[in-house]
């Protein structure tokens, strides 16, 4: 069985009916447009703050784009059967779900991209070390769209899918050092921000536009990989466990 | 035209959902070739015992085998062996006829230049050619299950699953439809049909299993089924107004018929020898029932369902008809 012609198709598909409709288009510009616009003014230190808010508004383009759009989607789908004829196909099951968490993936990735043009019209960014930001950008958007997976596993209805994935991404906006460092937190919120992978997609980032990492980041990259892959297994076995009874 | 060897071998499966057995202790089996019908009411058990042969849905307890692979523990072994009409049209409503069904295609590996031919040959022989650019969501009933059909049998498969293809569609798409499964089985796919309208499967199927409450309480040919029943001789009686309580009378004035009251305003007489309808049309009418018409009938497969299982047909086709019904 030629599996990649399965895989290419799902793909295609999704991008096709869910991920390149004008809406999800002008949602996908809007929205990091807005969160830009909104720190940047918040900030009110002019150009200067762009280097430190970017790797923040990047990663919630990210967190937000890929969570909303996945667990929509899934969702959707799996109330109006048609998931079922994926469940059909005889194509492995983690073949499938990552066809179905591609276009999720590029979505979220090509939203990161809107910040960092805008940012590029108002300062230099010849300094960002693009070898380590585009890598940890599709791995933000691996982990998030995972998460999404997740959610989208644990609802049954689409408003549920949106309630859920908010539980997770409001707190990972302030407990992953996106915005200020996880030093500043209070003493009993820092161990939360450890088990969030959104805090090493963040720290290699911020490493990547202005040089200074928390953590070194080739330990960031390997916790975000575990999280990666710790996802999408607990997402398959959700999977495996709940819908295919 | 059967043959001996197994498409689907199913042994003693049993399937719970917390404390209800959905399907208990099952086993049948069913040839290459055959159009095997499953019959039974709401909740019965069909669509899980169709889930598990599918690989949508894990056995607690037996054996699945289909087409000798091993799906007891692998759901998803045969997956491309088999094709799946489900009870409700679920195809993507945003994508034209002839996209849905060459992506369907493409699910089981086929390329680009065969699935654009099978699905053009195919929207031809399910009669959408003219409907092939226009979006699934906007088809009719009939139409979203011809679609569904054809998007469940687009990679030939040796199995065909198909649950209540003709729930809730109109008569001219039902007829066509049931000409399509004929073909298809007359062509060598193997048919797994659960229907709740018992002349499709008198009609249609080589044999069928009554499924009550979860366990199979009848397999056989449908000559077989009948068989008892054919010497019978039936005459069906309906009145306008109610005679619930002129079944006792006729029983003791007429110790040779059986009578059965199939509705409130109906009653059904049996016998081993030719009825007499003049004398029982008179008998009513002098016990004040207003007789609205009376027939002699074939005895059919309906009335060995309803012998079966005790439940009558009609109010089974209601129940399925209901919104929501059936699932």
């Amino acid at each position: 069985m030629r599996s990649w012609i399965a895989f290419w198709n799902i793909l295609l598909k999704d991008m096709r009916t869910y991920y390149l409709k004008p809406p999800n288009i002008s949602w996908g510009l809007v929205f990091p447009l807005a969160w830009t616009g909104m720190f940047f003014i918040k900030s009110g230190s002019g150009m200067g703050s762009i280097p430190t808010l970017l790797p923040g508004v990047v990663a919630v383009s990210i967190l937000f784009g890929t969570t909303s759009m996945l667990s929509v989607t899934v969702t959707f789908e799996k109330k109006q059967r048609s998931f079922e004829r994926l469940l059909l196909a005889p194509v492995p099951l983690e073949l499938l779900m990552l066809a179905k968490t591609s276009g999720a993936i590029l979505f979220g990735s090509a939203n990161a991209f809107v910040p960092v043009a805008m940012a590029a019209f108002l300062i230099d960014l010849s300094g960002v070390a693009w070898e380590t930001f585009v890598p940890a950008v599709f791995l933000i958007a691996v982990a998030s769209t995972f998460l999404g997976l997740f959610i989208a596993v644990a609802v049954k209805e689409v408003f549920e899918a949106q309630t859920f994935s908010n539980f997770f991404r409001f707190p990972m906006i302030f407990l992953c050092g996106l915005f200020f460092p996880i030093e500043n937190l209070p003493v009993f919120l820092k161990p939360f921000s450890y088990v969030l992978p959104l805090t090493y997609g963040a720290d290699i980032l911020h490493g990547a536009v202005h040089g200074h990492y928390a953590m070194p980041f080739t330990l960031s990259f390997s916790l975000l990989g575990i999280f990666c892959i710790g996802l999408f297994m607990l997402s398959l076995h959700n999977i495996k466990k709940r819908w295919i009874i | 035209m059967l043959k001996d060897k197994s498409a689907i071998a199913v042994s003693s499966l049993v399937k719970r959902f917390d404390d209800i057995v959905a399907v208990d202790d099952v086993t049948f089996r069913v040839r290459s070739g055959e159009l095997f019908g499953f019959l039974g009411p709401n909740g019965a058990g069909k669509t899980t015992t169709i889930n598990m042969l599918t690989g949508l849905a894990c056995p607690d307890s037996g054996m699945i085998q289909i087409c000798d692979i091993d799906c007891t523990n692998r759901p998803r072994a045969a997956q491309h062996l088999i094709g799946v009409v489900p009870d409700e049209s679920n195809l993507y409503p945003e994508l034209t006829g002839f996209e849905n069904l060459c992506f369907c295609a493409a699910l089981y590996g086929i390329g680009k230049p065969q699935r654009r031919d099978r699905a053009g040959k195919l929207l031809d022989t399910f009669d959408l050619s003219k409907a092939a650019n226009r979006r699934f969501g906007g088809y009719s009933r009939g139409m979203k299950r011809k679609l569904t059909i054809a998007a469940g049998i687009i990679h030939k498969p040796e199995i065909l699953f198909l649950d209540e293809p003709t729930t809730g569609i109109d008569v001219a798409s039902a007829r066509q439809l049931r000409q399509i499964i004929a073909d298809l089985n007359h062509a060598g796919t193997t048919i797994f049909l659960t229907t709740h309208y018992i002349e499709e499967a008198e009609r249609l199927c080589d044999r069928i299993a009554f499924i009550v409450s979860g366990r199979i309480v009848r397999i056989d040919t449908v000559a077989n089924l009948i068989q008892p029943i054919q010497a019978k001789h039936v005459a069906l009686f309906s009145f306008a107004n109610a005679v619930n309580d002129i079944k006792d009378r006729l029983i003791d004035t007429f110790p040779g018929l059986d009578f059965s009251l199939p509705g409130p305003c109906m009653i059904r007489a049996e016998a081993d020898e030719s009825i007499r309808v003049g004398l029982l049309v008179r008998y009513l009418e002098d016990q004040g029932a207003e007789v609205k018409e009376a027939r002699r009938i074939q005895p059919s497969l309906e009335d060995i369902f309803v012998q079966i299982t005790g439940i009558e047909a009609d109010a089974m086709r209601r129940e399925k008809e209901k919104p929501g019904g059936g699932r």
